[in-house]
């Protein structure tokens, strides 16, 4: 199923969560909505679920406008975070209350109704689970019967709000994985909500990065994590650095030097170089460069952050050295980004 | 040192022996001398003159109108109530809409206001001799005070809070989540009421639904207000209770503590029934997280 997003708008109280945005979905496709709390993921994947409607725009499922269908219409299947299982009913039951709910003639016989829910149960690795209750099972184990609860009524698309995020982190890998090969198998197209940008970067197909309301970008994972079209993107998606520089003829400037670095789209006039800490080569000398004092050095992982103060001591950046690097024990330090981008100073 | 060590296995929000046994021991003395004493009393009472004495309050008539009057009107004024609760604890815990705040102290106020001042304005309101109550004598012949209705909308006025307050905290704290599922997965409404919100609340619900009974029951004040006291016809068990009791006779004394033992009797059946249902789905109740 085909999804696309149409300038939709959404307000609480006259108050905006999401300004006029727009999405298109192909169909099959495994997307992510990421994003801090407060950027409107949630309220996008609500609004395609039928949750919630827009206050203007349009939602199409394929050729058909679906703004105005009820969420029992759009036949679609939600996980919710905190799973929503219902607790009355065993596990067999939760999974079959979709098709149980069903007017008459398209109902399935009860013994058909637990055949499914078994196979369902095969589906999501959790067979002879039946008869359990939903409090007699971890957090890994509801989220998976909430899938299979969801997958039960053959929904034209699946919908999925912080699915992990209830789980620790041992876990959370499992299911991604796991997340990944149910979606390879039944073909569903997938959204997913989720503020972990590993989640959404290794999962999905296509991440749609979104900020206060507003999609920032929406790319491949190679394409957010090496592209970002933002300050915003280059900040949230992985590590990075910033430093404030002068944009005059096509060049940067950190003070009265040019740093060696190129910005050709760039007006003239204050701007901002962005750059990942582990991107960067170190030089000897500095004939353009932006060079340091070190602050402080840290052991992270596999490598070892610096902290290096620039410019008279008002600026810091963080850079990251193999460990062991010489470097870490100087007291100053010359590098340059290897990759970098820059963007003028007001649009942050 | 052996001591200390062994000081620190006791979990330090526990008190020391003195105080529980202490605060134990208090209790238990409040209960018994304010709640088994006047119970045992009650029935002592009753058989004073011997069971045959006791059970010959059964074949007066005034006695046996008032049972089954007591019955009758709990029988309305509890489906009223449940019906009204759940309505009322829906509203306000699914949805927000101005005056919300309001109509949560508008449920508390029957706890508030004296059961016979209760009883007074449904007089002032729907008596013989106002335009409301007028109308209803004449064009339905149907008199509202001093009768049998008169004395359901009382009952109803009184136990109203005992459903709803039972049910909005538990419906607040539960949230929308699981009848958003219901209705993700294709149920209708009344479909997500049936097979999921009331499931959720229905431990709730009859705690809610036993307690509004035993007050419809035992409903005093404002009953006897609005009754008229006319026996055989509006007097409930309560009321006949008190007539029983202001007879002079020895035989009266008994009829009346005989009505009592069986008022007592009902509470302590809804009491043993609470408990045993308690029991029985003591595996449901722990799989809910929630119960009473």
């Amino acid at each position: 199923m085909e999804l696309g997003i149409r300038d939709v708008r959404k307000e609480f109280n006259q108050y905006p969560a999401l300004h006029g945005v727009s999405l298109d979905i192909r169909p099959g496709e495994l997307i992510a909505l990421l994003g801090p709390s407060g950027s409107g993921k949630t309220t996008l994947l609500r609004l395609i679920a039928g949750l919630d409607f827009p206050t203007s725009g349009q939602i199409l499922f394929g050729d058909e406008d679906a703004s105005n269908k009820t969420v029992q219409e759009r036949n679609v299947g939600f996980v919710f975070q905190h799973y929503a299982l219902f607790r009355h009913m065993n596990v067999a039951d939760n999974i079959g209350f979709g098709l149980k709910v069903r007017p008459g003639a398209s109902r399935p016989a009860k013994a058909e109704i637990r055949r499914r829910a078994s196979e369902l149960l095969d589906l999501v690795q959790l067979s002879g689970l039946e008869k359990r209750y939903p409090a007699q099972l971890s957090g890994g184990q509801r989220q998976r019967v909430a899938l299979a609860r969801a997958l039960a009524i053959e929904p034209k698309i699946l919908l999925l709000d912080e699915p992990f995020g209830a789980l620790d982190a041992q876990v959370r890998r499992e299911l991604r994985r796991w997340l990944r090969e149910i979606h390879d198998t039944t073909g569903h197209t997938t959204v997913f909500v989720t503020h972990d940008q590993e989640e959404a970067l290794e999962l999905a197909d296509r991440v749609v990065v979104m900020s206060q309301g507003r999609i920032e970008q929406v790319g491949t994972a190679d394409e957010v994590y090496d592209q970002p079209n933002s300050p915003f993107v280059y900040g949230f998606i992985g590590e990075s650095s910033s430093l404030p520089v002068r944009v005059a003829n096509g060049e940067l400037w950190l003070a009265d030097r040019a740093i060696g670095l190129g910005a050709q789209d760039v007006p003239d006039g204050d701007a901002i170089l962005y750059f990942r800490p582990q991107e960067i080569e170190l030089l000897d000398g500095c004939g353009g460069c932006i060079a340091g004092t070190v602050a402080a050095s840290r052991r992270v992982a596999g490598s070892r952050r610096v902290e290096l103060k620039i410019g008279g001591q008002r600026e810091q950046v963080e850079i990251e050295l193999p460990v062991g690097h010489p470097a870490a024990q100087q007291s100053r330090v010359a590098f340059r980004p290897r990759r970098y981008k820059v963007f003028p100073a007001k649009a942050t | 040192m052996s001591k200390g060590v062994f000081k620190k296995s006791v979990s330090p929000v526990t008190e020391p022996p003195a105080v529980r046994y202490l605060l134990i021991g208090l209790s238990i003395l409040v209960l018994a001398v304010f709640l088994v004493l006047p119970l045992v009393t009650v029935f002592v009472q009753a058989l004073q003159m011997g069971l045959w004495q006791a059970l010959a309050t059964f074949s007066d008539p005034d006695a046996i109108s008032a049972i089954l009057l007591t019955l009758l009107v709990a029988a309305i004024a509890v489906p009223c109530n449940l019906v009204f609760g759940i309505a009322a604890a829906w509203a306000i815990a699914k949805y927000r809409f101005p005056g919300r705040s309001f109509l949560i102290t508008l449920i508390d106020l029957p706890f508030s206001v004296s059961p016979v001042v209760a009883g007074l304005v449904y007089i002032l309101l729907l008596g013989p001799f106002t335009p409301v109550g007028a109308w209803f004598l004449q064009d339905f012949g149907v008199r509202i005070i001093f009768a049998v209705p008169g004395i359901v909308l009382a009952t109803i006025f009184v136990t109203f809070p005992f459903i709803a307050r039972e049910l909005i905290p538990l419906m607040q704290d539960q949230g929308t989540g699981d009848e958003e599922a219901a209705l993700s997965l294709g149920a209708s409404g009344w479909q997500t009421f049936w097979h999921v919100t009331l499931p959720n609340v229905k431990w709730a619900l009859l705690y809610g639904v036993l307690l509004c009974n035993a007050r419809a029951m035992g409903e005093f004040g404002a009953v006897a207000v609005i009754s008229g006291k006319l026996r055989g016809e509006t007097v409930t068990m309560p009321l006949q209770i008190e007539l029983y009791y202001q007879e002079f006779r020895a035989l009266a004394q008994v009829s009346a503590f005989s009505l009592a033992a069986v008022l007592a009797g009902l509470a302590l059946v809804t009491l043993v029934l609470k408990s045993w249902l308690e029991w029985r789905y003591a595996d449901q109740l722990a799989a809910g997280n929630r119960g009473h």
